[in-house]
């Protein structure tokens, strides 16, 4: 075993102090170290997207990162969207136009929607739909994630 | 699915960089830029390095500018940083292109472009728009600091002649006449995927004749390089179809495709044929 580092990660706004190995991935420390179960793990090497959350503004693969790497970083997770009882925006069209079936890839697709239309609002329709092949899905329920997305965009934009 | 145990090593500056990166080399220390290909490699223990050397820290390494015939990109620039105007010249277009078909947008959020050329994957884009314009490499070390042109920096599928205590710290891309036309194309057969063949070709057109024609094909061999049958098809002809058709057959005919268990010779050289032609189509849009 190697060493382990003492850091503090910032995950929605909270800090939690952890002790990890330098291989341990953000999503690894993020659920496992941090508590935090909403970003799922998928393929752990950056095919699938569902554990992406978003670090400091960019929607990132939190298992192509090592946690280390994170400290002193704002980091936003699934849990983080809500404010309250309130869904998000994003959260809501997703519910609205069923754009979830199994879940598992929910929370990945939240945060890359989520975190591209906080950087690009006025992003493309071509290009969101590129954005949205970033994730998989194995429920295969594509038409109605980009349905949510889209439904969420023109709200986001309006704000 | 874990990466094995390494030390991670965070330098400030580029001297201790490189004063890390000759201490740890010989013992098995490596780079860690983005980690966009390197983390998924360790993720299946095809890589197991003792010791990462982690740059993000470095400032001056996010070095992205022009001095008005090169624009200078260093380590730590992300592939992201292309997506919109990064230099005013053509160039800029033909960057911004590229980079929207590098794997998926999270991806180019934290992958970086001197990584990309260091990792020599054959499939890559920047490794493929390097070849193609002629960059130029600045590799630092401890014992200096040298240039190596793109047509002697590819080795080979991930091999590079970078030497093991070298760092990629900065590449100069020639910026493009401002008349220049380019165009671009890659199959692949899923969204985001690796190109099975792509084409970056960039060209000027004087009393309607092409002229200074650069056809680069990549994913197709071991590594990107220009094809030189092709662009002489090319040159000295009006732009358009019987001349893009030509000078594709000339690309096809003139590389050693890669095989594998999915792709056989004749199928890849197809491929480049269709990459090289619809590659000058899209320089007429």
């Amino acid at each position: 075993m190697t060493e382990k580092t003492a850091l503090t990660l910032s995950i929605n706004g909270h800090a939690h102090a952890i002790n990890v190995e330098a291989r341990r991935t953000l999503a690894d420390a993020i659920r496992e170290d941090c508590g935090q179960t909403g970003t799922h793990i998928g393929c752990e090497h950056g095919i699938c997207g569902a554990c992406t959350v978003i670090v400091n503004g960019e929607p990132v693969r939190s298992c192509l990162m090592f946690a280390v790497q994170a400290e002193g970083k704002k980091i936003r997770t699934v849990e983080g969207l809500a404010d309250g009882d309130t869904l998000h925006v994003m959260q809501q069209a997703f519910m609205d136009h069923h754009g979830l079936q199994c879940g598992f890839c929910t929370p990945g697709f939240l945060m890359l929607a989520v975190g591209v239309l906080e950087r690009e609002p006025n992003i493309s329709d071509d290009d969101l739909l590129d954005v949205l092949s970033s994730n998989l899905c194995r429920c295969t329920g594509y038409q109605n994630i980009i349905k949510a997305v889209r439904a969420a965009a023109e709200q986001m934009r309006g704000k | 699915m874990k990466p094995a145990p390494f030390v991670r090593h965070v330098p400030r500056t580029l001297q201790q960089a490189l004063a890390m990166l000759s201490q740890l080399a010989g013992q098995d220390g490596r780079i860690l830029a983005g980690g966009q290909s390197l983390v998924p490699i360790m993720a299946f223990r095809l890589a197991k390095p003792a010791h990462l050397i982690d740059i993000n820290e470095i400032a001056g390494l996010d070095r992205l500018d022009s001095d008005g015939t090169a624009l200078t990109i260093g380590a730590r620039v992300r592939h992201a940083a292309f997506h919109g105007p990064a230099v005013d010249n053509p160039l800029a277009a033909l960057l911004s292109y590229v980079a929207r078909h590098i794997a998926h947008y999270p991806i180019r959020m934290r992958g970086t472009f001197c990584g990309s050329l260091a990792h020599a994957d054959p499939a890559s884009e920047w490794c493929l728009t390097a070849a193609t314009l002629g960059a130029t490499m600045i590799a630092k070390s401890q014992r200096g600091e040298r240039e190596i042109a793109a047509a002697d920096f590819f080795e080979g599928i991930m091999s590079t002649a970078l030497a093991e205590d070298e760092l990629l710290a900065e590449v100069r891309l020639p910026l493009l006449a401002a008349d220049a036309k380019f165009g671009f194309n890659e199959f692949s057969r899923r969204a985001g995927d690796f190109a099975m063949a792509s084409s970056l070709v960039t060209y000027r057109v004087a009393d309607g004749k092409i002229s200074e024609a650069r056809i680069g094909v990549g994913g197709a061999e071991s590594s990107p390089r220009r094809i030189e049958e092709a662009e002489s098809a090319l040159n000295g002809q009006p732009p358009g179809d019987p001349a893009f058709r030509a000078a594709a057959l000339a690309a096809s005919d003139a590389v050693d495709p890669l095989e594998d268990h999915q792709t056989n010779a004749e199928y890849r050289r197809d491929l480049v044929r269709a990459v090289v032609r619809r590659a000058l189509e899209h320089s007429l849009t």
